[in-house]
């Protein structure tokens, strides 16, 4: 049998630890390098919303997140537990109702509801809204949970992360590197720049959702993503700007203005957290897998980190290994040989 | 048409805030033929330096930036955002925004031409974003204005030019001194209206940035500037009460 490919990969954030997952799956001997000393310390898909729901970003994103969002709604069920598909709700207020059709002209994959459609799936939100959108092919996840998954499912390959350790591509040892330390490696792409964007968790046991809701509103995107033990994260800021400091009131007061005008209940929750961190984004705010020599940089994952880092680790593990197919097929004709 | 004593081609400016992506933007602002841009210090980056990135990019697209003081409430907050936009972009122009209510963003006047007095004394040339009315205006160009850009609607509304009547006495009341429509303009319908009706240009961001094809929306406003422009050269017929048959009655057939 021919030795293990050697692959380093740099940084455990979703792209770091989505494309050492697939290369380990393939076969590859992996090590990850983690600056901080545990998974999300320093990855901004710690602040992640974690929905998977392409057809909503569509709304302002290219086409190529349906694609890519089609891979990660096959990819996070069989890596990870605690996918739940069960769509996406939009609504906006009845003042602004000109949003949800303009929404829905944007959009594919859902269905028209009125009031009653919308208290059918979210009961809580009974009376409050006369008319929403389902996306019902969507999911979510708890995206702390399923990097705290990956991380497992990588040691049980045969992975391991080293974590505390700062190492730059081209000095990572391996037969080939992966460079997905985000916006850490700007220098690598003089158009790579940061987008920051501020969430919250609280907690309230006073209302149940049973998946994402996203409320219109002209001035801030705004949506609510249901988590285990009464939390909910609401998120999220989009400023141009890498600044890295703790939340600004503003962006605060007008998350919370959001749920507030969701439900009035969210009044009365716990905050128990606030974050801010900085997206890496690319000038069309898509994604890129980059082969230089012995390093494939996978990088500018924005807004979708988790829904689409299932489809550069698959690109990123095809530059480095080869197409799948064809390893399929090495893989058959070896055991011929 | 001259702002300020630069000669500007397009009479289409535009907004550069929430597009779908900085790439999208640019291929709207090269469509568009726009040869000013207006970029918010405020909403689009918390701090000075870190939002250098996407400055860069629209510094990138060769156009002349007018900074604004989006979102500033007070006179001192707008003087302030004015003051740090100056060391950031490099220039005096500055499109000055005094909002006083959160529902409508509609101008705080009295603020405006506080602040625009302090402004321009300052070193500033400013574009004030303010209403229709007329006092309003002359007291902007007392306190030093050059330019008066008042609303066509709310921002973001979309609606179009919501008083004709007072732009149009706008309009008579200040010929010699450019006017530029800015705010609440939807379709290029509304931009070709404002430029019939003798203004110098028009200001939009979110008709184009949030349509669902913004290039081609940017596109669609190019023509319908030039096209209200060449109307409004071509000296349009009034309106009339009573039809005016356009061929000619006499010597009809008489069957009688």
């Amino acid at each position: 049998m021919a030795a293990q490919t050697r692959v380093t990969v740099l940084g455990a954030g979703v792209a770091g630890l989505t494309t050492a997952v697939e290369l380990a799956e393939r076969g590859a001997n992996v090590t990850v390098l983690e600056r901080g000393s545990r998974v999300g310390e320093h990855a901004c898909s710690w602040s992640a919303g974690g929905m998977l729901a392409p057809w909503c970003e569509r709304e302002s994103a290219e086409e190529a997140v349906i694609e890519g969002g089609g891979v990660a709604l096959n990819w996070w069920p069989s890596h990870v537990d605690g996918v739940v598909r069960q769509g996406t709700l939009v609504v906006a207020p009845a003042r602004d109702n000109a949003e949800l059709a303009r929404f829905a002209r944007r959009t594919s994959r859902f269905e028209a509801l009125d009031g009653e459609g919308v208290a059918a799936l979210e009961p809580d939100l009974a009376g409050r809204f006369r008319s929403g959108l389902f996306f019902p092919d969507e999911a979510h996840l708890d995206p702390r949970a399923a990097l705290a998954g990956l991380e497992s499912r990588l040691a049980a390959l045969g992975g391991h992360i080293r974590f505390g350790v700062e190492a730059e591509a081209d000095s990572a040892e391996g037969d080939a590197v992966v460079d997905c330390r985000g916006f850490a490696a700007r220098a690598e792409f003089p158009d790579l720049r940061g987008v920051r964007g501020e969430m919250l968790v609280v907690r309230t046991r006073e209302i149940a959702f049973q998946r994402p809701v996203r409320l219109l509103h002209p001035r801030i995107p705004f949506y609510v993503v249901p988590r285990a033990d009464g939390l909910f994260m609401l998120g999220a800021t989009m400023i141009e700007s890498a600044e890295r400091r703790g939340p600004v009131v503003r962006s605060v007061v007008d998350l919370l203005n959001a749920a507030y005008a969701l439900h009035p209940a969210f009044g009365e929750a716990e905050i128990v957290e606030t974050r801010a961190d900085v997206r890496p984004a690319f000038p069309d705010n898509l994604p890129r897998v980059d082969t230089r020599g012995r390093v494939t940089y996978v990088n500018g994952l924005y807004r979708h980190g988790f829904l689409l880092s299932p489809a550069c680790a698959r690109a990123a593990a095809d530059a480095v290994l080869g197409p799948k197919e064809m390893s399929h097929e090495a893989d058959r004709e070896r055991r011929r040989a | 048409m001259e702002l300020y004593g630069v000669k500007i081609g397009s009479r289409l400016l535009l907004g550069t805030a929430q597009y779908p992506s900085p790439a999208i933007l640019a291929d709207a602002v090269r469509a568009s033929g726009a040869e000013i841009l207006t970029v918010s210090l405020r909403r689009e980056s918390g701090r000075l330096r870190e939002g250098q990135d996407f400055w860069g990019l629209i510094a990138g697209l060769n156009v002349k930036v007018l900074p604004n003081t989006a979102g500033c409430h007070s006179v001192k907050e707008a003087v302030t955002t004015a003051q740090m936009a100056r060391e950031v972009f490099g220039t005096n122009w500055l499109k000055l925004e005094v909002i006083g209510e959160a529902d409508t963003l509609q101008p705080d006047v009295f603020g405006l031409v506080e602040a625009a007095r302090i402004l321009t004394e300052d070193g500033f040339e400013v574009f004030p974003y303010t209403t229709e009315d007329l006092v309003v205006a002359e007291r902007l160009i007392d306190a030093g204005c050059k330019v008066l850009m008042p609303w066509g609607a709310p921002i973001g509304t979309g609606m179009g030019l919501n008083n004709v009547y007072g732009l149009r006495s706008l309009r008579a009341h200040f010929p010699d001194v450019p006017l530029v429509v800015d705010a609440g303009i939807g379709k290029p319908s509304h931009a070709a209206a404002a430029l019939e009706l003798g203004y110098d240009a028009v200001l939009l961001n979110t008709a184009v940035a949030k349509a669902g094809d913004p290039v081609a929306m940017a596109g669609a406003f190019k023509l319908a500037v030039e096209a209200g422009r060449s109307a409004y050269l071509a000296d349009p017929i009034e309106p009339r009460d009573m039809a005016a048959p356009s061929t000619p009655v006499f010597g009809r057939a008489s069957l009688a």
